[in-house]
């Protein structure tokens, strides 16, 4: 009983893991999306200095969303990874390119432009492979024993492609959101119109691929529409649906923090549906969250100080936030 | 072209291509993270302004090589999913909590301040600028504590039992975190990663000192490389000694490619300082050595006897010549940074340090053999230990993943690809920045990027953040 009540506190965490990288490196590489809809220099000076101190962090959440899983479900972590090879290699490759462009493009005036698109590029396809990689998930891998049972090309579906646009567009919405916030003047307002048709995007995509879903697996379907369970799931478009209305507020009353924090509560809850739909398993259709866990031992072991560390980071990830908080100023940029 | 290699061989040449490009950012940045904390104490304790310019020469640099560690690590934690699943779902258990502890104590820590280390000094103020350094600095080294613990256990697994599946079940983890060859292997590295950055530092001091011997800053960084050098070398060679004699005690046959001792020496074995190893025939071709001189080294007595690779079964040797020759490579650098140590030694008593061309030269040339041994290192334990990837109970080739061979030739094509073209230009940048002098007008003109502008920004903007939070 024990057993079970860990594995389930484990997948609590691994899940929060996960949603923190989303938000975070969400608008981080949103940021990395928007980055050809502006050509002056100083724009995009103030664009990459807006999440330059804190986007190593951000990516941090993922390197915990793997070794979590590595460590606490390493079946799962098995499976998932081989029958999600190719998504997951671009992915990586993705984030090369985009990591060494924040440093790299203040380094040379030559390539600048060159580095300028590896930002670019490598924000498309590692934001593009998430989501294709989440929809390969969602619509199920197939395991034989303990190992990965089905081809190589398995993971690429019209859902999965739809779930990686869904994504993509997501993360620019959040990119522009964010940068609404943290910036101001010409490149504020430019920003701010963007947001307002990527919300409206965003909104589309999220919808599609949401009723879409449920028709993927009877047990989602059953999850959403089939009382008892619905009269619980509905609480989630409700609050979906209040979200929306305050990025749309957000967006035409030219708030500055509310359209940021409506598209992360968007996000947010997302992934509580998805969640919905996921529950009990960790690897849709067939594993589940008890099957995948490693012994107690580890759990036990893992959970200790993972209750002190995590709480530990967040503090003093909200210090490093707070000290580079509020506006860029577009017109200091540099000298 | 990958066709005559099968889907096994395909994954440990990516595996080994990308940890080998991973080991030498952090080996530098393990090292530059203490060196930058020491330059950021002795700044704030002496307000000589010698230090705050070495300080902002080399964060710059650390920001690139750490960038550079971050990508190509964030690869790393995910190849053991996609290559060798099977491993990971068998030593997952064990191992797992250890990499996640390393993310939670080490990566989350140097992340957090590197920010606040890199920009935040006029916003955070001297104080917490110098926490958030040595908040980094100890990142660096909890990281390389609990990576090591994870790859000492693959070495010498200790404190598990294996349960009906398979899987390596954890039983006492304070046996696993310290298995009887981590704390040999974690000094060793350690102390490598040191040495590492001090021939750098070293190396690109006198590179300024060969073109202006009265550069003060670079006088300076000189001498503390060189200090360096001279007192972490002896205590490395020391060290490095007691890491053989432990692996001579639990991984034996590793020690037997690294010596070259096919047969068993029943009366004191040769020490082998060069031939070629014949794997097929069993002998070392064209051997020079020293007469009973190894059986002193690793039993401390001439006559002790020394069981050789004859004692072990063919199928668990691990491949000869690359363990002999990686680690004929590693020792002789070491002695060489010994020599370059003692010269420095030699030359600073006799008041000469600044003003040694020759000794400047040798240093630019040492400069990039700390990297050159850690690999080797490297090499010489992780081939050492083949054909196992956990020793002695798991085999690399029951340890892969059910890929495709192309798979796995095309992601190595793409990583080949991609690394020798970012990293080849992040090189190219740090050496051109190296190649400015600290303080000079060409270091001023080398763009600055987001370190400058975040760390103007603030003074201005303090007040409007103040107008705009109650706003929120």
């Amino acid at each position: 009983m024990i057993g079970l009540e860990l594995s389930f506190i484990w997948a609590g965490i691994i899940a929060f893991a996960v949603l923190v990288y989303v938000i975070l490196d969400g608008f981080d590489l949103g940021v990395g999306l928007l980055f050809p809809v502006t050509r002056d220099e100083h724009e995009r000076d103030v664009m990459m200095n807006s999440v330059a101190p804190v986007w190593d962090g951000n990516e941090t959440w993922l390197v915990l969303g793997g070794g979590g899983l590595f460590a606490v479900f390493p079946l799962a972590y098995s499976v998932v990874l081989p029958a999600l090879y190719m998504p997951i290699v671009l992915m990586l490759l993705g984030l090369v390119f985009r990591g060494v462009a924040f440093e790299y493009r203040w380094r040379t005036t030559r390539w600048k432009r060159l580095w300028d698109m590896a930002f670019f590029g490598g924000s498309l396809v590692a934001a593009s492979c998430q989501g294709i990689a989440l929809g390969a998930l969602v619509q199920g891998i197939e395991v034989d024993g303990r190992a990965y049972g089905g081809g190589w090309w398995d993971w690429l579906t019209p859902f999965s492609v739809a779930t990686g646009l869904a994504v993509t567009i997501g993360y620019a919405m959040l990119g522009a959101t964010w940068l609404v916030m943290k910036l101001d003047g010409r490149i504020q307002n430019h920003m701010r119109r963007l947001a307002r048709l990527l919300a409206a995007a965003t909104v589309l995509a999220l919808g599609g691929v949401s009723l879409w879903t449920p028709f993927l697996n009877y047990a989602y379907f059953e999850r959403w529409f089939e009382w008892p369970y619905a009269a619980w799931s509905s609480i989630v478009p409700i609050l979906v649906a209040v979200a929306i209305w305050r990025l749309y507020v957000g967006l035409r009353d030219l708030h500055d923090y509310t359209p940021f924090i409506a598209a992360l509560s968007l996000f947010v809850l997302g992934f509580v549906g998805i969640g919905i739909s996921f529950y009990p398993n960790i690897v849709p259709p067939s594993l589940t969250i008890v099957e995948a866990a490693a012994p107690d031992e580890s759990l036990w072991f893992a959970l200790v100080g993972t209750l002190v560390l995590i709480p530990l980071i967040l503090g003093y990830t909200a210090y490093a936030y707070w000290v580079f908080r509020g506006k860029i100023d577009p017109n200091e940029g540099y000298h | 072209m990958f066709e005559v290699f099968s889907a096994e061989i395909l994954a440990r040449i990516q595996f080994a291509f990308t940890v080998s490009f991973h080991i030498v950012f952090p080996a530098f940045s393990i090292g530059l993270a203490s060196f930058l904390a020491v330059l950021n104490a002795m700044w704030l304790w002496t307000r000589d302004r010698t230090y705050l310019t070495l300080f902002d020469y080399w964060r710059k640099i650390f920001a690139v090589a750490f960038g550079m560690g971050v990508v190509s690590g964030i690869v790393m934690s995910y190849q053991f999913g996609t290559n060798w699943s099977v491993f990971s779902d068998r030593a997952g258990p064990v191992i797992g909590p250890l990499m996640l502890y390393e993310v939670l104590s080490a990566f989350f820590l140097e992340a957090g301040f590197l920010g606040i280390m890199l920009f935040g000094r006029k916003r955070v103020g001297d104080g917490l600028h110098m926490f958030a350094t040595a908040m980094v600095a100890f990142g660096t080294l909890l990281s390389a504590t609990w990576i090591l613990s994870v790859n000492s256990w693959m070495q010498t697994p200790a404190g598990f039992s294996i349960d009906e599946v398979g899987r390596f079940v954890p039983e006492d983890w304070w046996a696993i975190v310290f298995n009887p060859s981590f704390p040999y292997r974690l000094t060793h590295m350690v102390l490598a990663a040191f040495l590492t950055t001090a021939l750098v530092v070293g190396g690109v001091s006198a590179w300024h000192l060969l073109r202006d011997a009265s550069h003060r800053a670079s006088r300076r960084s000189f001498s503390m490389a060189m200090w360096m050098l001279i007192c972490v070398t002896p205590l490395q060679i020391f060290v490095g000694d007691l890491h053989g004699i432990n692996t001579l005690e639990y991984q034996p046959a590793k020690v037997m490619a690294m010596e070259g001792h096919f047969e068993s020496h029943p009366n004191g074995a040769p020490l082998i300082l060069f031939g070629i190893p014949n794997q097929a025939e069993g002998r070392v071709d064209y051997a020079i050595e020293i007469p009973k001189l190894s059986s002193l080294i690793l039993k401390r007595d001439l006559n002790a006897p020394l069981a050789g690779l004859d004692t072990i079964p063919d199928e668990d040797e691990p491949p000869v010549a690359i363990v002999f020759f990686s680690f004929r490579i590693m020792v002789g650098l070491g002695f060489a940074m010994l020599g370059l140590g003692t010269w420095a030694l030699v030359a600073r008593l006799r008041g000469r340090l600044y003003a040694a061309p020759i000794l400047h030269r040798a240093a630019v040339v040492m400069s990039p053999m700390g990297f050159v041994a850690v690999l080797a290192g490297w090499v010489t334990t992780e081939v050492g230990r083949q054909p196992f990837t956990v020793y002695g109970l798991m085999r690399t080739s029951e340890s892969l993943a059910p890929v495709a061979r192309e798979a796995v030739a095309t992601s190595l094509l793409a990583f080949i690809v991609v690394y020798f073209f970012v990293f080849g230009a992040g090189i190219f940048y740090i050496l051109r920045m190296m190649h400015a002098a600290p303080g000079s007008a060409d270091e001023e003109r080398l763009r600055d990027g987001p370190i400058r502008t975040a760390g103007t920004t603030p003074a201005s903007q303090t007040h409007t953040d103040e107008m705009l939070d109650p706003a929120e």
